[in-house]
């Protein structure tokens, strides 16, 4: 079969490798390595619930545009794994190129993609490996052949790994010694060019290489977080343990021995939000990290957090549910449970990143959002977004200053009292619909109260009063709309021409629907994309909802939870909303949107 | 008797500690134990706006707004008292925490959370007042009514009970007692006491439900109770402020533990030899309590030394709620730092 084009930074590699076996370092190294020559590059770790054994997949696309969403389809396959060999090879684009250890056997009368059969014993035993590392140096000999075939620049590769192992020659240089043997057999044994390449732009935007657990944690820590409490749970773990890697060096305070940050693991999500609530109630920026399971345990607090209006940040890394259902998979599913959370009337405010710079971002705005408005705020990530790697400016030092709402301290509190005739916690003093709050260790006779979840009038004193019942839970109410102007406006990308056909989309979905958003106005199909980043919704989303007589509303799950909610907000117009969602554990893809979208529309006309 | 008007170290009354009326029933044990804390937290002399009052679901859980009305409070949820006082004594390491729990709310639904703070070893005084009986939702068995009482509409308990001190011991708390609401004046000594214990403090306090489960034979009931209470010691507290010396007990007769802020608790044997920072002998002795249904009472365990939640994270003596927000940002050029190290 003939040589094919050139694709020039424009094409997928799928790593298949077995559970446990160390391959991570090296498929880093690979996708780290092509970010530092300033290539846009995005990786996908499509990994098991387990430690070792079942198959794992580490997926990397290069796209000079920036498109960042995930492939139907690779162009190269590096194959480890016997168990899947067929799977692999079957998700091959034609002409494409399929790497494998020469001990895997395949169909030899495969004719719609490139063999090449990597000698990974013979290559290591020429590098006189350290003993009881070759498993894992075994890995590097697909990096050092893969180097070769698509350019990718030695010298970042060497970067990276001093990177991964703080400079420590002693760890570095076996790793290098196997990459450049794998890189000359492939020097020597692959002759053909096969069309995929590197090629370094000349303009190199200033890009960081960063997941999103680790830029929430980050943020939250400049947003002044001084108390978490967590319970272990994929996806989410990785929130609590860079808060702990971090405190340290910037929480830390080395003279006085003294820390301002408190990360606590608890027993359970019952005892984190139990303990967020508490710390939330005292007076402490707090924070707790989870996804859907421990979001179920932690309802019943939130509803308490929400009424006896505690301020606190919940993240809820998503992955598919219901039940325990795909741990280590991504969705976009417990966005209708956020809503809706607890028994009773509720409304929470809800924020949506989409990307590690608006992880970053919302991690400090969030506690400014909760304490400001004395109520809790849900964060809503996914394990697409939380743990994987992901390319982005820099991210931005808080443009505003540390917000803490309208906590009053003795000094406050007399003049209040003195101006006023007294003090009550749930009082209305400014009219905004947010009272005043004291926390313990206000050492003013009066600053006290007696905080419950029962029914209870403005002085906090136990109520079962119809009107008060009834007024309060409307102040409330109204205290949640009033945050719209304090939370992230939607995004909106007009179409290249005035159109009447809108897309409407939020979270790490962004990735692929940018994409979709270009293509369709490239071929002519012009629409404006809109997307959602809060929830209450602010005015834009129903003016944009309003001017196009078709929403394309896209999201990761079963039921389109989104098309819901806003169908329920806005049901005049209702009718509009055309849902593309799908739940399978894999993160939407551009063109199963784009065909779902191009289906629609001709099966309208 | 001192009246109603005598003032503390710090010229406060008793009134200054009070809450507001009860709605629990007349002649429930929690009126007595929410008495005794008025008294125990007057008596020592700390402003009542140090104290700040936690607790569950259920009667016990209400009585938390029948004391100290210019403390700070938590009414929280069913079984998860502790977890909101683990968050909120962060906040202020100079304030007292009290929680107020119940048979049910500790042994039944917060079971895994009162284990869990005993061994966090976090400064509260953490009060289970334990009648065996579910009262407000009118009279079901709790995980501590012994086998075989019977109960109006439930029948006879067929299971065998959870024994809160025992329970404490073995999650490692760092002081463990256990009272008879019917016997104010040790309630009053083992609160004070539990108050000056820099850890987290276990009260299993045997306080009779009148409506729903006071028939003689009951062990949670006030006849049971002071026909079976077995004192480990006569126990006497003595706060800082007051110059005691060991040496004012007579020789072989007492047992004094020093408390983290230098008060003494001193204990008069009764019958036995009785150490009560042995552990293993704690263990012993709730084992032959129940044996011989024996109502133990008294200080039953206690560590002074086990350090605390707060050393555990080097938190500092200015309260973490008052740090300046300046404090709590960290500046520019580490996050420059950061951003370079992801590059």
């Amino acid at each position: 079969m003939g040589i094919q084009m050139t694709k020039i930074n424009d094409f997928g590699i799928t790593i298949s490798t077995v559970n446990g076996s160390g391959s991570a370092t090296a498929n880093n190294t690979i996708h780290k390595a092509i970010a530092k020559m300033g290539i846009p590059v995005s990786g996908r770790n499509i990994f098991p619930s387990n430690i070792q054994g079942l198959p794992t997949w580490y997926s990397i696309r290069v796209n000079g545009k920036g498109f960042l969403g995930r492939l139907e389809k690779d162009d190269i396959a590096i194959c480890l794994n016997q168990a899947v060999i067929n799977e692999d090879i079957a998700r091959l684009n034609k002409g494409g190129l399929l790497i494998l250890d020469d001990r895997i056997k395949i169909d030899d009368s495969l004719d719609h993609v490139h063999v090449i059969k990597l000698p990974i014993d013979e290559i290591l035993e020429n590098c006189d490996v350290p003993k009881g590392l070759e498993v894992y140096l075994s890995n590097m000999v697909y990096v050092g052949a893969l180097a070769k075939i698509i350019s990718i620049n030695s010298k970042k590769i060497e970067e990276t790994l001093s990177q991964h192992f703080n400079n420590r020659k002693k760890a570095i240089e076996p790793n290098i010694n196997v990459i450049n043997a794998a890189y000359e057999w492939a020097q020597e044994n692959v002759k053909d060019d096969y069309g995929f390449e590197l090629r370094e732009p000349d303009k190199k935007s200033a890009q960081i290489v960063v997941d999103g657990n680790t830029a929430a944690a980050l943020g939250a820590l400049y947003g002044g977080l001084q108390h978490a409490a967590w319970y272990p749970i994929t996806p989410a773990t990785g929130i609590a343990e860079t808060l702990n890697e971090y405190i340290p060096s910037l929480r830390f305070d080395n003279e006085k021995h003294e820390t301002t940050c408190v990360v606590v693991q608890a027993e359970d999500e019952l005892a984190s939000i139990g303990m967020v609530v508490g710390a939330g109630w005292a007076g402490l920026r707090s924070m707790t990290a989870t996804s859907g399971p421990g979001l179920c345990l932690m309802t019943e607090f939130l509803g308490l957090a929400y009424f006896a209006e505690v301020p606190l940040v919940v993240w809820d890394v998503q992955r598919v549910g219901p039940s325990t259902g795909l741990p280590t998979r991504t969705s976009q599913g417990d966005l209708a449970f956020a809503y809706n959370l607890s028994h009773g009337d509720t409304d929470f405010i809800i924020m949506l990143p989409a990307n590690v710079k608006e992880c970053f971002e919302f991690g400090w705005k969030g506690l400014d959002v909760a304490e400001h408005f004395q109520t809790p705020v849900i964060i809503l990530s996914d394990l697409e977004l939380g743990m994987n790697f992901w390319i982005s400016e820099p991210f931005k030092y808080p443009d505003k200053e540390i917000d803490r709402g309208k906590i009053i301290w003795e000094k406050e509190l007399e003049e209040l009292i003195s101006d006023q005739g007294g003090w009550g916690r749930y009082i209305d003093v400014d009219g905004d619909s947010i009272p005043k709050r004291t926390v313990p260790g206000n050492l003013h006779p009066k600053a006290s109260y007696f905080t419950r979840g029962t029914g209870h009038d403005e002085f906090a004193h136990y109520s079962e009063d119809p009107d008060i019942w009834r007024e309060n839970l409307d102040r409330i109410k109204r205290k949640i709309e009033n945050s719209v102007s304090s939370l992230p406006k939607p995004v909106i990308r007009q179409g290249k021409q005035k159109n009447n056909i809108g897309i409407v989309s939020y979270g790490s979905t962004d990735m692929a629907v940018t994409e979709v958003h270009t293509l369709l106005n490239e071929k002519g199909i012009f629409c404006d994309y809109l997307r959602i980043r809060a929830i209450p919704f602010s005015q834009e989303v129903e003016s944009f909802l309003s001017s196009h007589q078709e929403n394309f509303i896209i999201e990761c799950n079963r039921d389109g939870q989104m098309k819901d909610i806003l169908s329920m907000r806005y049901p005049k117009i209702a009718h509009r909303h055309i849902p593309i969602c799908k739940i399978d554990g894999l993160s939407l893809s551009a063109s199963w949107i784009y065909d779902h979208i191009i289906d629609h529309l001709k099966d309208k006309n | 008797m001192v009246g109603q008007k005598f003032q503390n170290p710090i010229t406060l009354t008793r009134d200054d500690y009070k809450g507001r009326p009860s709605t629990l029933c007349k002649g429930c044990g929690h009126n007595s134990i929410s008495n005794m804390i008025i008294s125990a937290c007057h008596d020592l002399g700390i402003p009542p706006e140090k104290f700040v009052k936690f607790s569950g679901i259920g009667c016990s859980s209400k009585s938390a707004a029948y004391f100290l009305e210019r403390s700070f409070g938590f009414n929280g949820l069913h079984g998860r008292m502790p977890s909101v006082a683990e968050g909120a004594l962060f906040a202020d390491t100079s304030l007292k925490g009290i929680g107020i729990s119940g048979d049910g709310d500790t042994a039944n639904i917060g079971l895994s959370q009162f284990k869990h703070i005993a061994r966090r070893n976090v400064p509260l005084v953490y009060i289970v007042e334990n009648n065996g009986v579910y009262g407000l939702t009118k009279g079901q068995f709790s995980a501590t009514a012994e086998k075989g009482l019977k109960l109006k509409r439930q029948g006879e308990n067929s299971y065998l009970p959870v024994d809160i001190a025992m329970e404490a011991i073995a999650a490692n708390a760092s002081f463990v007692a256990r009272s008879f609401a019917g016997d104010p004046k040790q309630v009053k000594e083992l609160l004070k006491a539990a108050i000056s214990h820099e850890g987290t403090a276990i009260l299993d306090i045997i306080s009779p439900c009148v409506t729903f489960n006071n028939q003689d034979y009951s062990l949670h009931s006030y006849s049971w109770g002071k026909g079976h209470e077995s004192p480990l010691h006569e126990l006497s507290f003595i706060p800082p402020r007051d110059e005691i010396t060991v040496d004012d007990f007579e020789r072989g007769t007492t047992k004094e533990v020093t408390m983290h802020d230098g008060s003494v608790i001193v204990f008069k044997k009764l019958e036995r030899e009785y150490d009560p920072t042995n552990r293993t002998e704690a263990i012993r002795m709730l084992e032959e309590a129940i044996r011989r249904n024996w109502l133990i009472t008294g200080l039953l365990y206690v560590d002074p030394n086990t350090p605390n939640i707060y050393e555990m994270f080097s938190m500092g003596k200015e309260p973490l709620n008052r740090t300046p927000v300046e404090r709590l940002r960290p500046d520019k050029n580490s996050l420059r730092y950061i951003n370079d190290s992801f590059s």
